[in-house]
């Protein structure tokens, strides 16, 4: 894997103006971070401490900051397709699952046993005619999940997609989302305040510090990614990593 | 269970109505207030030669005709205020002006101005109507969840798609509401356009029956008409919301 930069994120402030007799926010300042192409970043950080501000700024939803975000076109596209998994699967309700899913293809994406193959192998072939009213929340975000990767993205951002579920649900998905990651390699920037869950997912960690956000230290995750659902491996390296960098000393 | 019970209510409900009308109608014994049986009797003859048939057909047409112009309209505006904050400010003085402006008015001045025609009566009653459609749509339009629209726009949605997909089930409620009260109230006004302006359908028919005081005439149109807007609406409206209605849980 080359370590090519393929997206440069340099955000020398985001602030959000006063509204009444609330004073104007600085929710980052002086935040770079370089994305190698089909790595996978996780951002760590406290709550509140403008992870969402940040992905939004990157998925082209909010372009009111001072700084620059380069995202260069891949794949002979015009501009890079963003797949974004949010907080909150923002499935319509009208649409099935199905629906969901196709409604985000482009009709000259003409390959949708993509579709099919992604359905499957996240196991929601049964409920493709299903309403998403009708779904458990972990079958939900499955659906998002699959709607971000379906559009072959060439970056793929995560807002702690996996919050508010139980653990075994939340790691199944963990593991359901490496291993579609593993068979469709792309660029990711996953947001967590789950040091745990950033161990098990990332190449590579940044830590973000309380807003205005900023990056206060960048870790490497070397452990291989055959032993990624060993939760010992896991352990070990947050023990270590909590050993030796007092920065990660807090309630993660 | 319930539902019987409720149908049943109904209809004893409508039965004693009709038994109140037969009681009044026998004690005054004059022709200002017909039995139902006579009323049943004219009806049945206004059928049998097409009379009845022809002039609901006639106002059914316009209705179609001045309800499709007003909701394209007032959708199309009442989406257009509810997004864009400087074309609400612009419009809210007209939109206040127009719902005030009494049905009449319109017709008199859209006869005076575009003629005594077809195409005066119906803009009549789509002008009467169209700014009820657009507070609805407006509010709806307000109402839009942003999670969906940033959705649309990350998955670069292109416009038609957002509004086919994301933009209007949202406002399928707000249509809804719309066309029910816009059918209720065109219903009322075109009748009075004919009345004013027409030499056909049912507010003609009323007018010439109200000179020759046939009140059973009067009322025999009106329960044949009464009659056609219910079974458009179960038969019609209400199938519709139901069936885009199916996806909620």
């Amino acid at each position: 894997m080359a370590p090519l930069t393929q997206f440069e994120i340099d955000i020398r402030q985001k602030l959000f103006p006063s509204v009444g007799a609330a004073p104007a926010h600085a929710a980052l300042r002086d935040l770079q971070m370089n994305l190698r192409s089909s790595e996978f970043v996780c951002l760590l950080g406290p709550s509140g401490c403008g992870k969402t501000t940040l992905l939004n700024c990157i998925a082209g939803l909010d372009r009111d900051y001072d700084g620059r975000i380069v995202l260069p076109s891949v794949h002979g596209r015009a501009q890079p397709a963003i797949g974004y998994v949010f907080q909150n699967p923002r499935l319509l309700p009208w649409r099935t699952v199905a629906e969901n899913v196709e409604l985000v293809l482009d009709r000259t994406d003409g390959d949708r046993s993509q579709v099919e193959e992604l359905l499957a192998a996240t196991g929601l072939e049964p409920f493709r005619h299903t309403y998403p009213a009708r779904l458990s929340l972990g079958l939900e975000r499955r659906v998002a999940l699959v709607r971000a990767f379906a559009i072959e993205p060439d970056l793929l951002l995560m807002d702690e997609p996996f919050v508010s579920l139980d653990e075994p649900t939340a790691q199944r998905l963990r593991l359901l989302l490496l291993r579609v990651w593993r068979d469709r390699p792309t660029t990711v920037v996953f947001v967590t305040h789950d040091l745990r869950e950033a161990i098990q997912l990332a190449d590579r960690l940044l830590l973000l510090s309380p807003a205005p956000g900023t990056v206060l230290a960048e870790v490497a995750i070397d452990i291989a990614r055959d032993r990624r659902s060993d939760p010992a491996a896991i352990e070990d390296f947050r023990t270590r990593l909590i050993r030796e960098n007092p920065l990660f000393h807090r309630d993660f | 269970m319930t539902l019987h019970r409720r149908t049943l209510v109904q209809v004893l409900s409508l039965a004693l109505l009709l038994a109140l009308w037969q009681v009044a109608a026998m004690l005054v014994q004059d022709r200002v207030l017909p039995l139902p049986t006579v009323v049943f009797n004219v009806m049945v003859a206004g059928f049998q030669d097409g009379e009845i048939p022809y002039n609901i057909g006639i106002t059914l047409l316009r209705v179609v005709a001045s309800f499709a112009l007003a909701m394209v309209i007032g959708v199309a505006l009442g989406i257009a205020m509810g997004r864009n904050r400087g074309l609400d400010r612009f419009f809210d003085g007209w939109l206040i002006l127009f719902l005030n402006v009494p049905a009449l008015v319109t017709i008199i001045l859209c006869y005076v101005w575009f003629g005594l025609g077809e195409v005066a009566a119906i803009s009549a009653v789509a002008i009467n109507k169209i700014p009820n459609v657009v507070v609805t749509l407006r509010e709806g339009a307000r109402a839009l969840n942003p999670d969906y629209t940033e959705m649309a726009q990350v998955f670069r949605l292109d416009r038609a798609k957002t509004l086919r997909h994301v933009v209007l089930p949202q406002l399928f409620p707000f249509v809804i509401a719309s066309a029910r009260s816009g059918l209720a109230l065109i219903w009322k006004i075109v009748l009075v356009v004919e009345l004013l302006g027409r030499s056909n359908g049912v507010g003609f028919q009323l007018h010439t029956l109200f000179q020759l005081f046939d009140v059973a005439g009067i009322l025999a149109y009106t329960l044949a008409f009464v009659a056609v807007v219910q079974i458009i609406e179960v038969g019609l409206l209400q199938p519709l919301e139901r069936r885009a209605n199916r996806w909620r849980r």
